[in-house]
């Protein structure tokens, strides 16, 4: 497949233009990462430094899976909209009686959630970083940049987003309400985040070898995701409701 | 209005499917459908359709609601793929790795008119012209927005305008890659009569223009006025050809005739006349079958002047293109029901 670029710029643009004048997406971009910078700072002022290392480490490890939280559900969100809420608003198929191919249609819903999400991401992270800098208790801030947490946090930012993003995607194309697709998709983003949070809270053993393995397979499926979205995009059904 | 392309019409007791070629024109044919078919598991939502329409046409799509008028369309824009039958469009054969070349050649204007109500209509136009990869887009979106008259609403966000307008910015958005063909679909529907009247008035410029255009609509007279020909289709091709010829070939020409009183004796007066071929009577007169209205019109008056009759008029009956539909979907439903 040779993808137009310029097909998806074409739909990255106007998604983008799109978001920023509803105000609901602006309001949930806008609440979600005060929402969870908020919990993880109180913990990470309030935190004794004198515990042991492990307790710090506990605690460390649980502020930034709150900030993990926003790669999941924001992009699930907005790619469980992507096509189904299209269909509803009755723009979908005038968009696909272009020379758009699904797989640069799906690029450019992908793109267009992940970009946003993982600015927001990062920047919550730099906010976090700071404020540890600044205001948490030294032995707490020298631990925070002691450990893999900050490649972690930056690795997986972006890994997580792809996977809910795609599994927004896959489940917006099969459905036929905004609202359920919303809610399977939030369910369906979660499973990668759990093993994080298992590791994060010691259920299961922290080792370099899992987070290597658990970072290829997200990347892997989200470099291969549009393939196997692309494969359950039906031109015919989405514009039918029948199969072909 | 550019002569329309030459027209074979099938004859309405043709059984199953009816056909229409554009053989014996000098037209070259902008879609080419032969035995075309789609099925959705057991139910038929068209069957055996085959059909020409010419380079420069407005071909009209008519039938009733579930007929498989607006999944032909879609068929023919690539987003359906049939189960059967073959078809070419703007000179590409149909068929799913053609999909994107015959789309890039043609545009669709579905019934809902589907813009992004919180973008302006720059900004939709801007959108469909990067997915069609056009280039020097601003003078195209201009030339777009100038064919529908609204350049001065380019700047306003698609969710302030009314229906009409929103109909008029679907279809510069379906005119900014030049379509070799112009699929619209139902273009009125739920528009009120003065945004009709000038979605009529765009659909009869760009036919000036030579716009290849094929229009699915139940208005019969929004296909009376505007298309060269028509199609009707009720699962099947039923009738095909200019609405004239449609009409000459399911109705017989007839005479109308109102009189203050029925004549005492009828088959005295109008059996006596040679143009005449049968009569029925009516609640003011007569319905008379005739060869040619204007040699019976004449004989009539002298007849029944004789017979002492008081005429208050004799005219001909002009059967619209909707008294051939419905004669065409009434037939179907007897056909149904028995």
């Amino acid at each position: 497949m040779s993808a137009s670029w310029r097909r998806v710029d074409a739909i990255v643009r106007k998604e983008l233009r799109d978001y920023r004048r509803n105000r609901f997406v602006l309001g949930t971009m806008a609440a979600m990462p005060v929402l969870f910078i908020t919990l993880p700072m109180i913990q990470l002022i309030a935190a004794n430094a004198t515990r042991n290392t492990a307790h710090l480490g506990l605690r460390i490890g649980l502020s930034l899976l709150y900030m993990l939280v926003i790669p999941v559900t924001m992009p699930s969100v907005l790619s469980a909209y992507s096509v189904v809420g299209e269909r509803e608003q009755g723009t979908l198929e005038p968009v696909l009686t272009t020379p758009i191919r699904r797989e640069e249609f799906l690029i450019a819903k992908a793109l267009a959630a992940f970009v946003p999400t993982v600015v927001i991401a990062y920047a919550v992270f730099g906010v976090f970083l700071a404020a540890g800098a600044l205001f948490a208790h030294p032995v707490i801030a020298s631990a925070i940049y002691a450990g893999p947490h900050v490649l972690v946090q930056l690795l997986f930012t972006p890994l997580l987003a792809g996977w809910a993003i795609w599994v927004g995607i896959a489940v917006s194309t099969r459905s036929t309400d905004v609202r359920v697709a919303q809610q399977l998709s939030v369910l369906g983003s979660f499973p990668p985040l759990i093993i994080v949070a298992l590791m994060s809270l010691n259920v299961i053993a922290e080792s370099t070898a899992l987070a290597i393995g658990l970072a290829a397979t997200l990347l892997a499926f989200d470099l291969l995701g549009w393939r196997v979205v692309a494969t359950m995009f039906d031109r015919e059904r989405l514009v039918t409701g029948r199969g072909g | 209005m550019s002569p329309p392309p030459a027209a074979h019409t099938a004859g309405a007791a043709e059984p199953i499917s009816a056909t229409s070629t554009l053989a014996g024109s000098t037209c070259e044919s902008a879609v080419v459908v032969e035995h075309l078919s789609k099925h959705f598991g057991d139910r038929v939502a068209y069957q055996d359709v085959s059909f020409e329409v010419g380079v420069g046409e407005v071909f009209g799509f008519l039938g009733p609601n579930g007929a498989g008028k607006t999944t032909t369309v879609r068929t023919l824009g690539t987003l359906i793929t049939p189960s059967s039958g073959s078809a070419t469009v703007a000179g590409i054969p149909l068929s799913p790795r053609n999909g994107p070349a015959i789309r890039s050649r043609i545009s669709m204007m579905p019934e809902s008119p589907g813009l992004y109500l919180r973008l302006t209509v720059l900004e939709n136009l801007q959108c469909f012209a990067g997915l069609y990869t056009l280039d020097d887009v601003r003078r195209r979106i201009d030339r777009a927005l100038g064919a529908v008259n609204l350049e001065d609403r380019a700047h306003d966000l698609c969710g302030s305008l009314s229906k009409g307008l929103r109909q008029r910015v679907a279809l510069a958005r379906a005119l900014l890659n030049d379509p070799a063909v112009l699929f619209l679909d139902e273009p009125t529907s739920g528009l009120d009569p003065v945004a009709t009247r000038e979605v009529h008035e765009l659909i009869a410029s760009l036919r000036e223009r030579g716009v290849t255009i094929f229009l699915t609509t139940h208005r019969l007279e929004e296909a009376e006025r505007l298309c060269h020909r028509v199609a009707i289709l009720n699962t099947t091709l039923r009738l095909i050809g200019r609405p004239d010829e449609l009409r000459e070939q399911l109705f017989r020409r007839s005479v109308e005739v109102r009189l203050r009183a029925p004549l005492s004796d009828p088959k005295s007066v109008l059996g006596a006349l040679p143009e005449i071929e049968g009569w029925e009577p009516t609640p003011s007169g007569y319905t008379l079958t005739v060869t040619d209205p204007d040699l019976a019109a004449p004989a009539l008056a002298r007849a029944l002047v004789g017979a002492g009759a008081d005429i208050l008029s004799i005219a001909e009956s002009h059967h619209s293109l909707e008294d051939v539909y419905l004669e065409l979907i009434s037939e179907d439903v007897e056909a149904k029901s028995r």
